[in-house]
């Protein structure tokens, strides 16, 4: 479904990601591990034709059924953004408009996308939030955003990521700022809707922890290569790549190793 | 289970209240009563919001408890003030979450590692080159890094730099604030691995506030859950696995761990924390808690001594309910 041939991306000449291969199935979860600064984020909004700044693909080719995604208009990248591949932020707090209420950003989304009557759009967005397990959608429309917990917000905004049953959606490390309680609920979620909406899902974090629960697949990245990867099973496995166990190794875990 | 001789910090019955716009009154910290010892690890371990920051905030003094007092070494830190107070702030020093945020953008790291021990006259500043390199060394950090600015080193530097700082007057506590949070899961490991050797090397206490259970547990001593302003467990940092109050359980299941069954599904959790401005009478945890009877709503459960070094607050698990 996703294809990402020998990719090379760069910043000004420099390459930040080199020579990185991928491929994704249907109804798969594949995710990029890796410390800070391994590229991990570069590689998603490459997918998402999101670049910063002075960022290029200089080598390689990144195919999403079958086609081409380098060459596309922005009017073509509009028409497949939001609807058939969508992306979570970090923090979807940031994403969303801070003076104006969920409500109004969200029918604005779906409404761009979808040609329906501002209250049909409202209430397609309720019902995405009570899909989300958020109590009392009414109330959350009419929030702004300040006024919800970091939790609440991570739910607005794969929520809204989720609206048009994207088949595609790619993650950047969507639990690493909140509490380990509303990571597990958050985790869960996304892997309910992988279930229901037939979603891949390509999702960046550096809790191997978190990767090895959701994965099919995992790419352990450093320094913009791909040092190691497969399936769970064989990332977990015995006689990897030193990286990828100093990267477990590092996982808190019950019962594991105490200092004192 | 600890040395009550080498206690050096006790809060007793500590309580504050916020008074919100609107006259309404929020409980941050409800009658919490903790102990420090020499040489070992409180881990204090709760949601967002649920006072933990607050009560750690009391013990260097940023704020003051409306009820209660805290004895450190017999004396009580709420009613200090003046010099006595500067006199006390030496042997009590903080770390926070941000590294970068906490350190001076326009100072070089050699000033920002050496002002305490300027403050407290302990060196000139002719010997500032000397006590830098000394302290960059027991933080494993490269003496060259004195003559930088804080924005050039990575998150772990950084904190390694506040930790450095937070250790140069030699101090019987030192607080951390989800010191590791911001860090990447393998910066962290070796943060914790710094601060477990500096421990043994200078047996000063830590209080370390985090959220992440599977981490704390593999350096507290002590382990105290906090759920809505109240203590709701205080065990021993070794036995996790035998936690007894539900919440502690729950955030024992959101640990996600490489070694473990990933066909074990996630429980489902409905509802958020309820807002501190209205907890529920009775147990703080009920709204959320699947074990919840009709006791749990009318009273309160109190911290009651289930083993030795292990306390719990809950009608069920708790000692009372197997009565």
């Amino acid at each position: 479904m996703l294809e990402i041939k020998n990719m090379t991306v760069s910043y000004q000449g420099c390459p930040i990601v080199k020579n990185f291969t991928m491929s994704l199935k249907e109804r798969e979860i594949v995710s990029l591990v890796g410390e800070s600064g391994a590229g991990k984020s570069t590689v998603i909004r490459a997918v998402m034709g999101l670049l910063a700044e002075g960022g290029r693909i200089t080598a390689g080719d990144i195919l999403f059924e079958g086609k081409s995604l380098l060459k596309n208009t922005p009017d073509q990248w509009r028409r497949l953004r939001g609807t058939h591949i969508s992306m979570i932020f970090q923090d979807s707090g940031a994403m969303l408009h801070p003076i104006r209420k969920i409500g109004s950003v969200f029918v604005e989304y779906i409404r761009t996308h979808e040609k329906i009557s501002k209250k049909e759009a409202w209430e397609k967005g309720m019902e995405m939030l009570e899909r989300m397990r958020l109590p009392d959608g009414g109330n959350i429309m009419h929030a702004y955003p300040f006024q919800l917990s970091g939790g609440m917000r991570q739910r607005v905004g794969i929520a809204m990521a989720m609206t048009f049953h994207p088949k595609l959606l790619l993650a950047d490390e969507p639990t690493s700022a909140l509490d380990v309680t509303t990571q597990a609920q958050i985790v869960r979620q996304m892997m309910e809707l992988k279930d229901e909406y037939d979603t891949s899902i390509m999702i960046v974090t550096h809790n191997l922890g978190v990767a090895a629960y959701m994965s099919d697949q995992i790419v352990v990245m450093k320094d913009g290569e791909i040092l190691d990867s497969g399936t769970r099973e064989d990332i977990l496995g015995e006689n990897r790549n030193a990286y990828t166990r100093k990267l477990l190794e590092a996982v808190p875990s019950l019962g594991g190793e105490r200092y004192v | 289970m600890f040395d009550e001789k080498e206690m050096i910090l006790e809060a007793k019955h500590v309580t504050r209240r916020f008074l919100t716009s609107g006259g309404r009154e929020l409980t941050a910290c409800r009658d919490i009563n903790l102990k420090l010892y020499k040489g070992k690890t409180l881990g204090l371990i709760g949601e967002s919001g649920c006072g933990k920051s607050t009560f750690l905030r009391f013990l260097v003094r940023l704020d003051i408890p409306t009820e209660g007092e805290i004895l450190f070494r017999g004396k009580d830190l709420t009613k200090q003030k003046g010099e006595e107070l500067r006199q006390l702030r030496r042997h009590i020093q903080m770390v926070f979450q941000d590294p970068g945020g906490s350190l001076n953008p326009k100072m070089k790291i050699r000033d920002i590692i050496c002002e305490p021990l300027i403050n407290f006259g302990q060196i000139k500043t002719s010997e500032k080159d000397e006590a830098a390199r000394r302290l960059l060394e027991t933080v494993e950090l490269p003496g060259e890094v004195a003559d930088r600015f804080a924005h050039t080193l990575s998150g772990g530097q950084q904190q390694r730099i506040a930790i450095a700082r937070a250790i140069a007057l030699e101090p019987e506590l030192i607080i951390m604030d989800e010191a590791t949070s911001a860090l990447d899961v393998s910066v962290q490991k070796s943060i914790i691995k710094l601060i477990v050797k500096l421990q043994q090397e200078k047996k000063m206490a830590i209080a370390f506030i985090a959220h992440d259970l599977g981490l704390i547990q593999a350096f507290a001593h002590q382990i105290a859950v906090m759920y809505l302003g109240s203590i709701v467990e205080i065990l021993p940092g070794k036995d996790v696995e035998k936690a007894q109050h539900p919440y502690t359980r729950m955030l024992l299941s959101a640990v996600f761990d490489p070694k473990m069954d990933f066909s074990k599904k996630i429980e489902r959790m409905d509802g958020e924390i309820p807002s501190p401005l209205d907890v529920p009478p009775g147990c703080p945890f009920q709204t959320r808690c699947r074990h919840c009877v009709e006791r749990c709503r009318q009273t309160r459960p109190a911290l009651a001594e289930w083993r030795p070094g292990h306390k719990v607050a809950c009608h069920i698990f708790g000692k009372q309910g197997k009565a």
